[in-house]
């Protein structure tokens, strides 16, 4: 421990404005920032364990209990797990109605975190209630197109939250023709909002952040040749990273860091990475819809973002695109064969990895002949995240050190809602023991 | 007169059923002019401090930190509503009370040292009064609003405790179970969902947790002995997210218990 000058930390004791339970602590010096602890303490929940002896048919609506928000993403992550084990490809009808509910999920989470949790930073606010005060139509109009979101989740899931319609090859009920035109028709309504919501968020006022080059962000996201991905592609990253799914486990590590005793998601061959709506962009802009690249263009957006306090402008941009998409689906659809496509239990081990609406969430599962399960691997984009988050911190910090601390503070809160943390989710995070330095904890 | 003050309170959970608050799309706004939103974490950076006049609490209790922060939360509360299977019934990490928690860490955690934990999960109603229990895995956005503008006017929540079968008779659905032989926990789980699986074409799992004296006994005999679903089958429904629910639970162990004295006479 140094003694030498006078040490100051910031401590946030419980997060507001993310999903779950999280703390910030940071020391600092006038020589600079000394240590940056994103904690989380969040209690384990043991996902991975008591899925063991569980049925392969049970895990989409196990693992959808990691998250609230993003149930859908560990739906589809475990479906296509499963589905790989057992060798089982849904026919494109099928994988058109997935990818409809993903847009739906992307749409309410997105709007959620852009109008409720992160917007309040950029004007001044403690929370959406309040800056619907000053601001009444922008938070209606947030408010609308999330319910968009959530009527494509209810109609396709039967609800918005632990959806109970999806199933290991494809769905329970398929939606009737009717229903899916009144949906397009509330979809077409609510696009008009979702473009207005692209145009206001790039006229938010950012801070300038950039990394230098020793620093540079990997960004690492899937890459799919024809669309912009979200149920399937190869994970690869603008370092050169181009693998499929099973090999995750042969590229990524995870580590119990001691200063925080939680669990980091790391490249073996590089270290820290960035998953979530910047990577995808940054990875595949080109497959955005065409409204979605327009509109970009207008607002003026590069089509590649190293700034993370501009992923309120990306996942907006990625809401438009999945309306696009969602529109698109109902305007073609043809209606499967079946529901879904039939499945027997059999031994292996399934890989799959999808785009939740944080980024990259990896799934997988070993079975026994009997289809029971018995090993869980699930990493969520917030634990890949985790160190990245830290850096951004680090970097950011010297510049804003002389600002008075509550300024600081909430500086550095907003970094790191940038990424939208999903804390729940990250099934691996834990409560942290004190630390035996002797110097305070969060 | 000043607003009632509303407080939201997180403890091990998956943020779902607080959630159903912003999901509010409609309301919301009208609900922030009718009460003033003292304390909720996920949803503002603001903080009033209490006594509070209500209290939503989801998730349950599985370190000994938040053994004690409940009891500090209930001192802070007028009025206290669980809301949800974790924190009515434990939640889905309740299945470590059928299980060693050591092993569980090990398996998950490259350094099972570092976790502090219970070897249980508890609802809260283990640990300190609770004025109502609004259940269900989500629970339905309706019933919370409903629950919250009952507590506010002082009178009983209407929420019914009936089956899910009544929801679905009210729904017109053909009945999964007598038309197609498929198992469905409709019979002993409490209303709330609308009777969704059965509408989706499969049987409810029971995410909305035990009904007002459910006959779990009979359920499972029929689900065995009539539909033919399998031992493990019967327990893994009884066992999901409201496995610590005492109607549950009973039952889940009695299968259990039976398969264990079983599997010793096999071996005789």
């Amino acid at each position: 421990m140094t003694k030498s000058k006078k040490s100051k930390t910031i401590k946030v004791d419980y997060l507001a404005r993310v999903e779950g339970e999280g703390a910030l602590y940071i020391r600092y010096d006038d020589s600079g920032v000394q240590d940056v602890q994103l904690k989380i303490f969040e209690p384990p929940r043991f996902f991975e364990a008591f899925l063991r002896g569980r049925d392969y048919m049970e895990a989409p609506d196990i693992t959808a209990r990691i998250c609230g928000i993003c149930p859908v993403a560990y739906q589809m992550s475990a479906l296509h797990a499963m589905e790989d084990a057992l060798g089982l490809t849904p026919t494109p009808e099928l994988r058109a109605l997935r990818r409809l509910i993903y847009c739906g999920e992307w749409i309410e989470s997105h709007v959620l975190h852009i109008y409720m949790l992160h917007a309040p930073d950029f004007l001044g606010y403690d929370s959406a209630v309040d800056m619907a005060r000053d601001h009444p139509r922008v938070v209606q109009e947030g408010l609308q197109i999330k319910k968009t979101g959530n009527a494509i989740v209810n109609l396709l899931g039967g609800r918005e939250v632990h959806p109970i319609n999806v199933r290991v090859g494809g769905f329970y009920r398929i939606p009737t023709l009717e229903e899916l035109h009144k949906l397009g028709e509330e979809l077409l309504t609510a696009r008009g909002l979702a473009e207005q919501m692209v145009r206001w968020a790039a006229s938010l006022p950012f801070p300038k952040f950039e990394r230098s080059d020793g620093d540079k962000y990997e960004f690492v996201a899937l890459t799919h040749p024809g669309e912009y991905p979200m149920n399937e592609g190869r994970i690869t990253s603008t370092c050169g990273l181009d693998i499929s799914a099973r090999e995750y486990d042969r590229h990524f590590r995870e580590e119990h860091v001691p200063h925080t005793n939680a669990l980091h998601s790391l490249l073996r061959e590089r270290g820290p990475y960035m998953v979530g709506p910047m990577a995808r962009y940054n990875l595949n802009a080109e497959h955005l819809s065409a409204t979605a690249k327009k509109v970009a263009r207008e607002v003026g957006f590069p089509t590649f973002c190293n700034n993370p306090f501009q992923s309120i402008v990306v996942r907006s941009i990625e809401v438009l695109h999945a309306f696009d998409e969602a529109i698109e689906i109902i305007n073609q659809y043809r209606a499967p064969q079946a529901p879904y496509m039939p499945s027997t239990a059999q031994a292996g081990t399934g890989y799959a990895a999808t785009e939740a609406p944080r980024g990259l969430l990896y799934h997988r599962y070993s079975l026994d002949e009997d289809g029971k399960i018995t090993d869980a691997k699930i990493v969520p984009p917030t634990s890949q995240n985790q160190k990245t988050i830290e850096d951004d911190l680090r970097i950011m910090l010297p510049k804003y050190l002389h600002l008075p601390e509550d300024k600081l503070q909430a500086q550095c809160e907003q970094a790191i809602r940038n990424y939208d943390p999903c804390i729940s989710c990250a099934t691996h995070f834990l409560k942290i023991h004190l630390d035996r330095n002797g110097r305070d904890n969060p | 007169m000043d607003k009632a003050k509303l407080a939201v309170w997180k403890f091990a959970s998956c943020d779902g059923c607080q959630l159903s608050l912003l999901d509010c799309e409609d309301e919301l706004l009208q609900l922030a002019d009718t009460v003033d939103i003292a304390y909720f974490k996920e949803a503002s950076s603001r903080e009033a401090e209490g006594p509070y006049d209500l209290s939503l609490v989801e998730g349950s209790i599985t370190t000994a930190a938040d053994r004690d922060r409940i009891r500090e939360v209930r001192r802070q509360s007028r009025n206290l509503i669980t809301i949800g299977a974790c924190a009515t019934a434990g939640g889905i990490q309740a299945l470590r009370n059928f299980a060693d928690v050591e092993e569980f860490t090990a398996v998950v955690y490259a350094e099972p040292q570092y976790i502090a934990t219970l070897g249980t999960s508890t609802p809260i109603s283990a640990h300190v009064s609770v004025d109502f229990e609004l259940q269900g895995c989500p629970i339905n956005k309706r019933q919370l609003l409903e629950v919250i503008s009952a507590f506010l006017h002082r009178r009983p929540p209407q929420i019914p405790s009936h089956s899910v079968c009544i929801e679905c008779k009210l729904r017109g659905n053909v009945c999964v179970w007598v038309a197609h032989g498929t198992p469905c926990m409709g019979p002993v789980t409490h209303a709330g969902c609308g009777a969704i699986c059965p509408t989706y074409n499969r049987g409810c799992y029971g995410c909305y947790g035990p009904k007002e004296n459910p006959n779990t006994g009979s359920l499972s005999h029929w689900w065995q002995r009539e539909l033919g679903a399998e031992e493990a089958t019967v327990v893994e429904n009884l066992r999901n997210f409201n496995a610590g629910a005492p109607a549950f639970e009973r039952e889940s162990r009695r299968w259990t218990d039976r398969q264990s004295r079983e599997g010793g006479h096999d071996k005789e």
